[in-house]
């Protein structure tokens, strides 16, 4: 039976932290359970094998983006991977790459994500923002606009497309996937009164869109399924219009 | 000795310590925020369902305003909610989410015209106004009158939370991440910061501050099985009571939600339910109807929970390796809804069942989900008893949940205390100096260093992760649902055993920087601590009030039991919390004890009832002119930030 299976994972330790550590690949043994995803198996094998062993969840249900990881060649969630999903029951982890490395599988997204929101400046831009009367009935919207908002709000910051884009690793100051996602959304949002002059500012060179070689690991590997290809395109054209 | 000055600490990324830390910067003074991780990654992210705000555009919300969203929220409580505090909240929530809105939250909208829904297992067609379209919409949910939670298709919380960290990083806040607060800096009752453990290098660093905010989120981890997530262990509160000036209140108050899936215990969200989804028992039987034939599926948790427990009792639960479960059915509601509203749910059944819940039932039980328990405080947010020490969110007891939190309810109160909270805050800063005593902060920072090098010296002794395991099925097995005085006074005998075993925890990876285990070690006997509270405050507690149900004493009990349980740690080396009680005053009411409307009704009434219920006629007879609103200031005069005082728009309704 499958339930029966021992496990064999392959995972990359290193702690930065500790002088003179040097990358090494640990195999560890665990025996399946049904049902049995990443999250629980690394999380027996720190309790009962290596103490040290670091990762991150927080929400173990695919909802926060914390827990990216490179599962046998590809970045996923590792939270709602299941075990049974490999047959030959050998799982190799490494690591997100792209961003600073905290200690074996656990690496600084906040950082990375928290100067993308700063540069491409997540929020609303509408100097009312802040006087609106909060007595009076809310702005309308159309039902069908919140909605595309929301689609592209999806993104949980998980950096599975920054590990997965080319351009990036050539170019460490390229905007990314996750970057272009962001601006699309305020694009779209009736609410920011930027204008695509302001926009252009930001993503129009090749840090930017223009940098971008649509080879799409961003969209292969997205866990939310934003629609990178469409979205890239169209602020491609809406970019390409300004100047 | 490393010391980070600031105006206001905020202990906590979650939506309730950044909305406050927000205020605290839009008032002109400095804050910093603490995480254990990036903000947007805090529990807030997972509330699925919706937020409560009576905005009533909806054509199911027509009719709907502060005063229906109060009666709901105190009978959800249970009468056991600060009826003062629910009146600031229910008044103050619209303008909240309005506020969100402009902010950038994409708030699912009134779409005019005909609308099919499915209500009472049918399927209906609606008819939204002309004059609504546009508006925030809202759906149905357990334990109210009207549909009046708002929503963002199936990511309510994350877009909440995602608007609110933007605005926080627009406005320069810096945020912390990867520090964890773990004892509060005090002295005569004052509080002056924290001591804070940075947990890539395992440094130590005191933050100073003003005013310090507790907004740490739930404690669901200490049961074994909970929705909440990995890091909603309670040590904001645990750091509180350790003060040992600072209550905790209501900690035996800890909510079960119906419909967990099973093994696992990730949510799916009420709006399974509110959207017309049923529960189906092993013979596909929906049961709900005969045990609660008005409200049905939608009761509030509490009694939704109890209900399925008792069918399960009776041998109606579904077999299976994990024990016996229910089916939620919600194929009933079409593909098409699923996928556009329900793709949360959709995706957690993919990836975690391997179900599909458009054709198939899924598997759920009732499951620790909520705390409505935390570090009391007075109606702006400070605790009782320790000046410049705040609190808000799911960590703090600011009592507008009672017994048993509404869903949707908070959420709304993040925010809502946020902004509340946070003028007081403010005020705080305004008022008081910073206080800095560098004998105090080395007195705190030695004393927690050697803590930690007691920790990394010791050869052998406990591990952490076992006592934590142990702990966890002590209050899963023993402070569960159902509870009764021979479990609980053995859940309170062994987790005094567990408590003193947690002084002994040795280390088997002894570095001080990263290093998960010293983590461990560092927050289990904290977590021990509340798990105590928790379970001795069940045990003293002689009746059912919402979430606290005893099997031996059934009734809510008015007469001896309306009041609020607070417990404090005062002596380090005690083995058990020391419990006090602070009476809530019936004559004070807005809303005087009655009937919830569900559930049993078997209370023991309180003599001053009739006495108010009297009282209230009279005024109401001798004030026959007076509207609602200056109802309201006769009945309950609250005090609240003056710039939260206006009156609310509704659609058809104007300011009326
Ligand atoms: C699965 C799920 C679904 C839910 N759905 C809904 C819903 O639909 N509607 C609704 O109204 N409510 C819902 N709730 C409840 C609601 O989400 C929470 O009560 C609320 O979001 C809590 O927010 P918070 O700001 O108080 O804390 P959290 O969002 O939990 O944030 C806590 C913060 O404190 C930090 N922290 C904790 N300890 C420390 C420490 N020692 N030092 C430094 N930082 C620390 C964390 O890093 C985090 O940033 C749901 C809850 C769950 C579990
Ligand atoms: S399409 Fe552009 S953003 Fe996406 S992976 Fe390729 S280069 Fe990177
Ligand atoms: S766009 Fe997708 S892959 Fe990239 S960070 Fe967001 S959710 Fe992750
Ligand atoms: S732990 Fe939250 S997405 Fe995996």
């Amino acid at each position: 039976m499958s339930d029966e299976r021992i496990l064999k994972f392959h995972i990359l330790r290193y702690n930065p932290q500790v002088k003179g550590d040097v990358p090494t690949m640990k195999t560890y043994e665990v025996k399946e359970a049904p049902g049995m995803t990443i999250f629980i198996a690394l999380n027996d094998i720190r309790e009962n094998h290596d103490p040290s062993l670091q990762f991150d969840f927080i929400c173990r249900a695919g909802i926060c983006g914390s827990c990216a990881m490179i599962i046998n060649g590809h970045p996923d969630l590792a939270c709602r991977t299941l075990t049974s999903k490999f047959p030959d029951g050998e799982i190799k982890l490494l690591p997100l790459p792209g961003f600073e490395l905290i200690g074996d599988l656990s690496v600084n997204t906040g950082k990375f994500m928290r100067a993308m929101s700063e540069r491409v400046e997540s929020w609303i831009h509408d100097k009312y923002a802040d006087s609106v009367d909060l007595d009076r009935l809310e702005e309308r919207m159309e039902p069908d606009i919140a909605e595309q908002i929301y689609e592209l709000e999806r993104c949980v910051e998980c950096g599975c497309c920054v590990s997965a884009c080319a351009t990036k690793r050539m170019r460490d100051g390229f905007l990314t996937a996750v970057g272009f996602m962001r601006l699309a959304r305020y694009a779209l949002d009736p609410r920011d009164k930027r204008s695509d002059e302001e926009f252009y500012e930001i993503v129009g060179d090749d840090e930017g869109v223009f940098g971008c070689m649509t080879l799409l690991g961003c969209q292969d590997y997205c866990p939310k399924d934003l629609p990178h290809q469409t979205q890239i395109a169209y602020l491609r054209r809406r970019m390409a219009l300004v100047k | 000795m490393k010391i980070v000055y600031t105006d206001s600490l905020i202990i906590g990324g979650g939506l309730a310590g950044l909305r406050i830390a927000i205020a605290a910067r839009q008032r002109g003074y400095d804050s910093i925020v603490l995480s254990l991780m990036p903000a947007k990654r805090s529990h807030s992210a997972a509330a699925q369902g919706g937020m409560q705000a009576s905005l009533g555009a909806s054509i199911k919300g027509e009719g709907d305003n502060e005063d229906v969203h109060f009666e709901d929220t105190v009978k959800g409580s249970d009468w056991g909610c600060d009826q003062d505090v629910a009146r600031m909240f229910v008044n103050t929530a619209p303008k909240a989410i309005r506020q969100l809105c402009a902010w950038g939250v994409p708030w699912s909208r009134v779409r005019k015209g005909d609308r099919e829904v499915v209500i009472n297992g049918q399927k209906v067609t609606i008819t939204e106004k002309d004059e609504a379209h546009g508006l925030i919409t809202s759906r149905d949910f357990g334990g109210t009158k009207k549909w009046r939670t708002c929503f963002t298709s199936d990511g309510t919380g994350h877009t909440m939370l995602y608007a609110m960290d933007n605005k926080a990083i627009q406005l320069g806040i810096p945020v912390h991440e990867r520090k964890e607060a773990i004892a509060i800096i005090h002295e005569d009752g004052v509080c002056h910061g924290a001591v804070v453990r940075d947990l890539i290098t395992g440094e130590l660093i005191a933050y100073i501050a003003k005013a310090t905010v507790i907004a740490t989120g739930g404690y669901g981890r200490l049961y074994a099985v909970t929705t909440n997530a990995v890091i909603s262990e309670g040590i904001g509160n645990a750091i509180a009571l350790e003060t040992g000036v600072a209550p905790l209140g209501n900690m035996e108050a800890v909510q079960f939600h119906p419909t967990a899936i099973v093994p696992v215990g990730i949510l799916t969200t009420e709006g399974c339910r509110g959207d017309g989804g049923l529960l189906l028992d092993k013979d596909g039987y929906r049961f709900m109807p005969d045990y609660e034939p008005g409200k049905k599926e939608l009761a509030s948790r509490d009694v939704v929970s109890r209900r399925m427990t008792e069918h399960i009792r009776k041998g109606k639960g579904v077999p299976s390796r994990y024990g016996d479960h229910l089916w939620l059915d919600i194929t009933l509601l079409g593909r098409a809804h699923i996928e556009k509203n329900l793709r949360e749910v959709k995706e957690i059944c993919e990836y975690f069942l391997g179900i599909d819940p458009v054709k198939e039932y899924i598997p759920v039980r009732p499951t620790q989900h909520y705390s409505m328990g935390g570090v009391r405080t007075k109606p702006t947010g400070e605790s009782p008893t320790m000046r410049g020490l705040f609190s808000a969110g799911e960590a703090a007891c600011w009592d507008m949940h009672g017994f048993n939190r509404l869903g949707g309810n908070s959420v709304a109160e993040t925010v809502v205390a946020g902004m509340i909270v946070g003028e007081y805050v403010a005020d705080y800063c305004a008022e008081n100096p910073l206080k800095i005593d560098t004998k105090l902060i080395e007195k705190f920072m030695d004393r927690e260093k050697e803590k930690i090098s007691t920790l990394l010296s010791r050869e052998k002794g406990e591990s952490a992760f076992a006592l934590k395991k142990e702990m966890q099925q002590i209050m899963m097995d023993k402070v569960g649902i159902f509870r009764n005085e021979a479990d609980l006074s053995q859940a309170v005998e062994e987790l005094k055993l567990l408590h003193q075993r947690s002084k002994n925890i040795a280390l088997r990876h002894k570095i001080a920087s990263s290093n998960p285990e010293l983590v461990e070690a560092i927050r289990v006997p904290k977590m021990i601590r509340l798990a105590q509270c928790v379970a001795y405050g069940a045990m003293l507690r002689k009746e059912s009030r919402g979430a606290h149900a005893r099997e031996d004493y059934p009734e809510r009990n008015d007469r001896d039991w309306l009041k609020r349980t607070l417990t404090f740690w005062k002596d380090e080396n005690a083995d058990l919390p020391e419990v006090q009680y602070e009476e809530l005053d019936v004559m004070k009411m807005e809303m005087p004890p009655g009937s919830r409307g569900y559930g049993v009704d078997n209370t023991i009434h309180h003599p001053d009832t009739e006495k108010r219920v009297a009282q209230l006629e009279e005024i109401k007879k001798a004030n026959p002119s007076a509207d609602r609103f200056e109802m309201q200031r006769l009945l309950n005069p609250i005090e609240i930030p003056e710039k939260f005082r206006g009156k609310n728009e509704r659609i058809g309704k104007g300011f009326k």
